[in-house]
């Protein structure tokens, strides 16, 4: 007879591919006294910067996005963040933060990517090279290769993790990484189910009647009124359910939001432990909304909300450790400055950054703003990126992590030496 | 044939075999209908990594002395506890004392024998350990196969003559039931499947047989048990003739009384043998019988083999198999011209499964008929993982996706085997959205899209398709659209 055997851990680890973390831990900076954690969120799918930090100071931003366009004395009114820029409702605890110093936006900035392919830009902004299609292994990883392991004492060799529900290619490559499963699987994103349901409609009609029925979106759209144009209406935020059901979030939204709450929790606990890795990353997505956007109340809304209760999950679960914490969430690109014929945005450019932590010299909104007057848009259509994202991280892993200012501009971000790192994001 | 060359590639691989895997189309592109026959011939497409898998009777005594020591364990336990509430009443070594240490003992070598290691590891037990090996041995030959008609018609007949894992002692036979009866005559002739499959200990348990006793035989008389119809109805209803064919329930009876005495082994009795299976005369209805109008004489074993040799040639077998093979492979509601001409070869080859099967994928109406089929949930779940070249690593994963599409491995509803048309499997379409989604997200960062297309799809996908994918706002979305899609959940 074969030895039996349960699954290996690793067999285990492939077969749910899910939690990435490595034992390499930023000598320099444990040296210095400090002990930084990191914290990477890819955000897939492209998200609408303008929907998240709305220029509400623009003369332009009313004009290109109507009623659509988050204001500071609308139905659902933005949280203001200085004079020119306010945060989209459904955020409060990043409001919080970054009222306490604790948060920074960077506005107008984009990776070196400058075409509107998803799984280009995602491979540009997790790979850390300019061009797509270069290479198997992520920026994080090459700059945790970068770093010379610390060799504690009494780290053991595989103690460390990272969380993510997915594998992100900003994560793997040269330097050891071990994953962890998630407690709860990833919801079928909305927008997953929305985009077959269409699918169906037009090749296999018996098909989609039977998932409308299955996952109960007919009757979702019915009670919600999604068949109609999202109407204006009270703010969403605060777990309020509004009467009459004509502003519910998206079937599913508890589910994404305790599973982005989930997921974000595993990883800082992970990463707050004496003992446990320093650096991680995640990714999350559904960001893609081409369709009935819904900023202020709708998918959007909900998506944000639940971005915004991951990062407080991080918060708590970190405990003292936030004061050393930077989260950075990132994403491949930004959406149109104009709504689309379908009450979404399509493709872009320019978005933004949302940088979190007790580490961070917070309450800013970092912005080379280009302005939204149509000359200024990028090839007319999109926000103009102004800040290259690949200096944002740079500055990030050197003045948190400590990596060497050579290594970023060599093998962590290639052929990048012109992009010299954000200064003074770090307290 | 009306198909161009690629697209009768694609046709094949999605409806004979379990779906492309990379270079699948191109591999067989010149000559789809050649490859499919090909597999047929070739000697080792029906045979799995087998080296180590237990025949079924080791199972069947691995199992037995798996269970006797667990309860040898919990007997001692028990008397442990009762020693320790007797503590103090008396320090002489009593007869509880002694069986308390009888565990004990046995510790210092427990992890040299699987079984005590399962039992000190609080691990899975042997029947369990015994069904995930063979799961994966199953899992490994369809992952691997070039096309994988011989697979498909393995799991097909498998299905036909199913048993179930979810009877006690059938779940450490499972497997080995599938490789020494089916697997073995997959491309044979029906009448040594049909004698293979109703002789396995593995069926004579699951269908109650090994505890028929004939009212008159020696044991019978004895004991006053008497007969269980349940396989002899099966056989029957189910194996061979089909439901409503024209026998009646004396048939039935006298069949039950004709296979009297074909049952298993006990381990307990037999520690060399237990779990094969024998032909015991004391449990044997003495004399003739009449079965669908034929007079059988008391032959012992040989009674109940002739029984089953002439059922395997009787005309409402072979029409009843030719409409299950082609209701599987081709439609719901296959054409007639089809089934009758897989019932003719049936009957003009005695049934030789080998020449069925070629006459199946010769038949220009199997290539032609409409790509409305639903794929059954473990075809559609191989034939995914081979798409996104997902490696078997661990099959926990499967036996559980299995169980939550509705299509638990070895483990059928009912003798009658899991259904066979696309309304039964519908319904299950937001699990399959759900494991999509999880093969997505292993596999999906891993994969370039459009490439996958042209492995799984090829000329297959749509317009709409191809768009949904290409537009997918991440590549593990666009992975779990391509599977999902009705190009890949039809064939």
């Amino acid at each position: 007879m074969t030895k039996l055997h349960a699954a290996s851990r690793r067999e285990l680890l492939l077969a749910s591919g899910a939690l990435f973390a490595w034992a390499y831990l930023p000598k320099v900076a444990l040296a210095e006294g400090r002990d930084p954690r990191l914290l990477v969120i890819v955000l897939r799918g492209a998200l609408d910067g303008l929907a998240a930090v709305a220029p509400v100071g623009d003369p332009d931003w009313a004009r290109l996005r109507g009623d659509k366009a988050l204001t500071l004395d609308g139905a659902v009114p933005a949280l203001a963040l200085d004079s020119q820029f306010a945060l989209n409702p459904a955020m409060p605890n990043f409001h919080r933060l970054y009222k306490a110093g604790q948060a920074i936006v960077v506005h107008a900035v984009a990776t070196p990517y400058r075409e509107r392919s998803h799984f280009d830009g995602q491979d540009v902004l997790e790979s850390g090279f300019g061009k797509p299609g270069l290479t198997d292994s992520g920026w994080l990883n090459r700059a945790l290769a970068a770093l010379e392991p610390a060799g504690r004492a009494e780290a053991k060799p595989h103690n460390a993790f990272a969380v993510g529900p997915v594998t992100p290619l900003v994560v793997r490559g040269p330097a050891p990484v071990l994953s962890w499963t998630p407690p709860r699987l990833a919801p079928a994103a909305d927008d997953t189910v929305t985009r077959l349901l269409d699918l169906y409609r037009h090749t296999d009609v018996p098909l989609a009647r039977v998932l409308e029925e299955r996952m109960g979106l007919a009757a979702i759209a019915k009670a919600g009124g999604m068949d109609q144009p999202m109407k204006p209406g009270r703010p969403a935020a605060g777990g309020e359910q509004p009467a009459g059901g004509a502003q519910s979030p998206p079937g599913g939204a508890p589910r994404v939001r305790a599973y982005f709450a989930e997921t974000a929790g595993a990883a800082a606990k992970f990463l707050a432990r004496p003992d446990g890795p320093r650096i991680g990353a995640l990714a999350f997505d559904g960001w893609d909304t081409h369709a009935d956007e819904g900023a202020a109340n709708g998918r959007l809304a909900a998506l944000l909300g639940a971005l915004d209760g991951a990062i407080a999950s991080i918060e708590t679960e970190m405990g003292d450790a936030w004061r050393e914490t930077a989260v950075a969430i990132v994403t491949e690109f930004g959406r149109t400055a104009r709504i689309n014929g379908t009450e979404g945005t399509d493709h872009g450019t320019g978005t933004i950054a949302l940088l979190a932590g007790g580490a961070l010299k917070g309450g800013r909104v970092v912005a080379d703003w280009p302005g939204l007057a149509q000359a200024k848009l990028f090839e007319g259509r999109d926000l103009k990126p102004t800040t290259d994202l690949r200096a944002v991280l740079k500055g990030l892993l050197r003045d948190h992590v400590r990596v060497p200012e050579k290594a970023l501009a060599e093998s962590v971000f290639p052929d990048s030496a012109g992009v010299k790192p954000m200064n003074t994001l770090v307290a | 044939m009306s198909l161009d060359p690629r697209m009768q590639a694609a046709v094949a691989l999605h409806r004979f075999g379990f779906g492309p895997r990379a270079g699948s189309l191109d591999a067989i592109g010149s000559d789809p209908r050649g490859a499919l026959i090909a597999e047929l011939d070739r000697a080792p497409a029906a045979s799995v990594a087998d080296a180590d898998l237990l025949t079924s009777s080791e199972a069947a005594r691995a199992a037995f002395d798996f269970r006797q020591e667990r309860r040898a364990t919990r007997l001692a336990q028990r008397a442990e506890q009762a020693e320790a509430a007797n503590k103090g009443a008396s320090s002489e070594g009593s007869a509880m004392a002694n069986a308390a240490e009888t565990p004990n003992a046995s510790q210092p070598n427990a992890s040299d024998t699987p079984i005590a290691s399962a039992r000190a590891n609080g691990g899975p037990g042997i029947p369990q350990q015994l069904y995930l090996e063979e799961a994966k041995a199953r899992f490994t030959a369809a992952m691997g196969a070039d096309v994988g008609f011989v697979e498909r018609l393995v799991w097909f007949w498998s299905n036909h003559f199913c048993v179930s894992a979810d009877k006690g002692p059938v779940r450490p036979l499972a497997g080995a039931f599938e490789r020494e009866a089916i697997r073995a005559h997959v491309r044979g002739t029906f009448k040594d499947m049909l004698l293979a499959v109703e002789s396995h200990p593995a069926m004579l348990m699951y269908l109650d047989n090994a505890r028929s006793i004939g009212p008159d035989s020696m044991a019978g008389v004895r004991r006053g048990k008497g007969l269980n119809e349940n396989l002899a109805r099966e056989i029957l209803e189910l194996h061979t003739l089909g439901v409503r064919s024209g026998y009646a329930q004396a048939d039935v009876t006298s069949f039950a009384n004709v296979i009297t005495g074909w049952t298993v082994v006990p381990p307990r009795q037999d520690p060399a043998h237990g779990g094969e299976f024998t032909f015991n005369p004391r449990m044997h209805e003495p004399g003739s019988q009449t079965v669908v109008g034929r007079s059988y004489s008391d032959t012992g074993v040989e009674q109940g083999r002739a029984v089953l040799i002439d059922l395997a040639r009787h005309p409402a077998t072979a029409k009843h198999v030719a409409t299950k093979l082609a209701r599987h492979f081709i439609a719901d509601e296959p054409p007639p011209d089809l089934i009758e001409r897989l019932n003719r070869r049936f009957h003009d080859t005695d049934g030789d499964l080998k020449e069925v099967a070629k006459a199946l994928v010769t038949a220009p109406q199997a290539w032609d008929a409409p790509r409305g089929k639903l794929k059954r949930p473990g075809e559609w779940l191989v034939g995914s993982l081979r798409a996104s070249g997902a490696p078997l690593a661990d099959v926990r994963p499967i036996i559980q996706a299995l169980t939550l599409l509705g299509e638990p491995l070895w483990r059928p509803p009912a003798p009658k085997g899991f259904a066979d048309d696309s309304a039964t499997w519908m319904d299950g379409l937001a699990q399959r959205l759900d494991i999509a989604n999880q093969i997505s997200r292993r596999m999906g960062d891993r994969i370039d899209p459009a490439q996958v297309l042209e492995v799984a799809l090829g000329p297959l996908a749509s317009p709409d398709t191809r768009q949904a994918v290409a537009r997918a706002e991440s590549r593990p979305q666009a992975l779990a659209l391509l599977l999902m899609a009705s190009e890949f959940q039809r064939r």
